[in-house]
C-alpha cells in the first residue's frame, strides 16, 4: 500500500513533472525565477495550495459533479461535469483566499513571508492543473493527497533550481538579444530535456 | 471614434508587445500544443474568442464591480467563456478536443486572458477592449503558429497532416527530427524567436541585473616571480 503511494508521488515529482514535462504555471515559472528566495517563497506557497484544494476539488468531483454522484442524496441520473471548471477555479480562489486570511491572523511570520506570492497563485495554471490531470487519471480520495502533495512539490524544486542557474547567469556573456527571457526560455528547455530523462522510471 | 487609437490596440499587441515574447503571459499553453498545426490552430480560435469576448464584457460591466472582488468576478466571466467553448469543441470536434485534453480548460488560468482583463479591460470602453483582446489573441497565435509550423514540418515532415517533406520510412529523403516532436524544443525555438525580434527591435533588450567589471584581476602567471 505504502508502495503505491509512494510510487504516485515519484511519478508526480519527477517523471510527469508538473513545471517541465506537462509545462503548467510557467508564467508565473518564469517571472518569479530571478532570485532563489522568491522561487522558494513561491514553491513552499504553491505546495500547500496544491495539498489543500487537489483533495478538495476530488471530494466535489466524487460527491457532486461525477455522474450518478448525487446517489447519497436520494437523486439519480445527474452530471453535473459541465460546471467542472467553473467549480475548480471557485474553490481554488476561495481556498487561497482563505488562506491568506488565515495566515494573516494566526502565522504573521509566514504571511509575510507567502503573502505577497498568494494572490499570484489563484491564476497559476499549475494549481488548476493539478486538480484537471487529477480528475482525468481518476484518483481516490488518499491518492489526490499524495498527487497534490507530489504535484506542488516538482513545482517548487522545478523553479529553485531554476532559479539557481539564472543566479549564476549573470557572470556569463550572453549576446544582446538574448539576455534575460529569451536565455532564460532556453535554460528551460534543456532543464526539460534533461527531465525527460526520467521517463520509464517505475518502482 | 478614434480610427488611429483603435487600429493601434489591434496592432500593437503583434510583435510590439506581443504578450508571449515581451509581456511573458500565455506561455504554459503554448507549448504542450504546438506539435501539431490543426490541434494549435484550434486552440488559437479558442483563445482568440475567450480573450476578446472576456475583455468585451468585463468592460462593459467594468464600473459596476467593486474593487474588492474583481478577480473572482472575473474569474467567473472567464470561466463560463470557457466553458461555452469547451461544450462546442466537444460536440463538432471531439477529435481534436480529446487531443487537447485539460489545455482547454487551462484557458481560464492563461495569464493573457487575465492580464488583459485587469489592465485593459476594466479601465476601456467595451469596443476597445474587444479590440485589444482581438490583438493579443493573434499575437498570441502568431508565436504558437510559427512554433507548430517550424515542428510539424521539421519535426514530421507534414503541414496539417499532408506530406511536404517525404520522410526516409515513406521511400522519400528527409530525416524527420525527432528532437523537435518533443515538447521541450518548443522552449527553445521561442528562445530563439525571442532573440530574432529583439535583434531587429534592440528597444526591447533587457538591462543587466549587474555590470560585470573588466578583466583586470586576471593574474599574469609569466610575470610572477617564483620564490622556492
Amino acid at each position: 500500500m505504502f508502495e503505491h503511494y509512494l510510487n504516485i508521488f515519484i511519478t508526480t515529482v519527477f517523471i510527469e513533472n508538473i513545471a517541465l514535462s506537462l509545462f503548467l504555471g510557467m508564467c508565473t515559472f518564469i517571472a518569479i525565477s530571478k532570485k532563489i528566495d522568491a522561487a522558494f517563497g513561491l514553491g513552499v506557497a504553491v505546495i500547500v495550495v496544491c495539498l489543500i484544494t487537489v483533495p478538495l476539488n476530488n471530494l466535489i468531483y466524487n460527491y457532486i459533479l461525477r455522474e450518478d454522484a448525487l446517489t447519497w442524496l436520494g437523486i439519480e441520473g445527474t452530471n453535473l461535469e459541465f460546471v467542472e471548471l467553473i467549480s475548480y477555479i471557485g474553490v481554488i480562489a476561495a481556498s487561497v483566499q482563505i488562506l491568506e486570511m488565515f495566515l494573516d491572523k494566526y502565522v504573521p511570520a509566514l504571511y509575510n513571508a507567502l503573502g505577497q506570492f498568494l494572490p499570484l497563485i489563484t491564476v497559476n495554471c499549475a494549481i488548476l492543473g493539478a486538480s484537471l490531470f487529477m480528475v482525468e487519471k481518476d484518483l481516490m480520495f488518499t491518492e489526490s493527497v499524495v498527487y497534490g502533495l507530489g504535484a506542488g512539490f516538482g513545482w517548487a524544486l522545478a523553479i529553485v533550481v531554476l532559479a539557481g542557474v539564472r543566479e549564476k547567469l549573470k557572470y556569463s556573456d550572453i549576446p544582446e538579444g538574448l539576455k534575460g527571457l529569451g536565455m532564460t526560455f532556453i535554460i528551460v528547455g534543456l532543464m526539460s530535456f534533461g527531465f525527460m530523462s526520467f521517463g520509464g522510471i517505475t518502482l | 471614434m478614434n480610427l488611429k487609437r483603435h487600429r493601434e490596440v489591434v496592432l500593437n499587441p503583434l510583435i510590439k508587445e506581443n504578450p508571449i515574447t515581451l509581456q511573458i503571459l500565455g506561455i504554459c499553453s503554448a507549448l504542450a500544443v504546438t506539435n501539431n498545426l490543426s490541434v494549435t490552430l484550434v486552440m488559437c480560435v479558442a483563445v482568440i474568442s475567450v480573450i476578446s469576448f472576456s475583455n468585451l464584457f468585463i468592460s462593459l460591466i467594468r464600473n459596476y464591480i467593486p474593487s474588492s472582488i474583481r478577480i473572482i468576478v472575473q474569474m467567473t466571466i472567464i470561466a463560463s467563456l470557457v466553458i461555452v467553448v469547451d461544450e462546442l469543441l466537444k460536440a463538432y470536434d471531439y477529435e481534436t478536443s480529446k487531443k487537447l485534453s485539460v489545455f482547454v480548460g487551462l484557458i481560464i488560468t492563461n495569464c493573457i486572458v487575465m492580464g488583459r482583463a485587469e489592465a485593459f479591460a476594466m479601465k476601456e470602453k467595451p469596443l476597445l477592449s474587444f479590440l485589444d483582446g482581438l490583438g493579443n489573441g493573434i499575437g498570441y497565435s502568431i508565436i504558437l503558429i510559427a512554433v507548430a509550423t517550424i515542428r510539424e514540418l521539421f519535426g514530421a515532415g507534414t503541414l496539417f497532416g499532408y506530406e511536404i517533406l517525404p520522410l526516409i520510412s515513406n521511400g522519400g529523403w528527409y530525416m524527420g527530427n525527432n528532437l523537435l516532436l518533443l515538447p521541450p524544443s518548443s522552449f527553445i525555438i521561442i528562445g530563439l524567436f525571442i532573440w530574432l525580434i529583439r535583434s531587429v527591435k534592440t528597444e526591447q533588450v533587457e538591462e543587466d541585473d549587474f555590470e560585470l567589471s573588466e578583466h583586470s584581476t586576471s593574474p599574469d602567471l609569466t610575470k610572477r616571480e617564483i620564490n622556492v
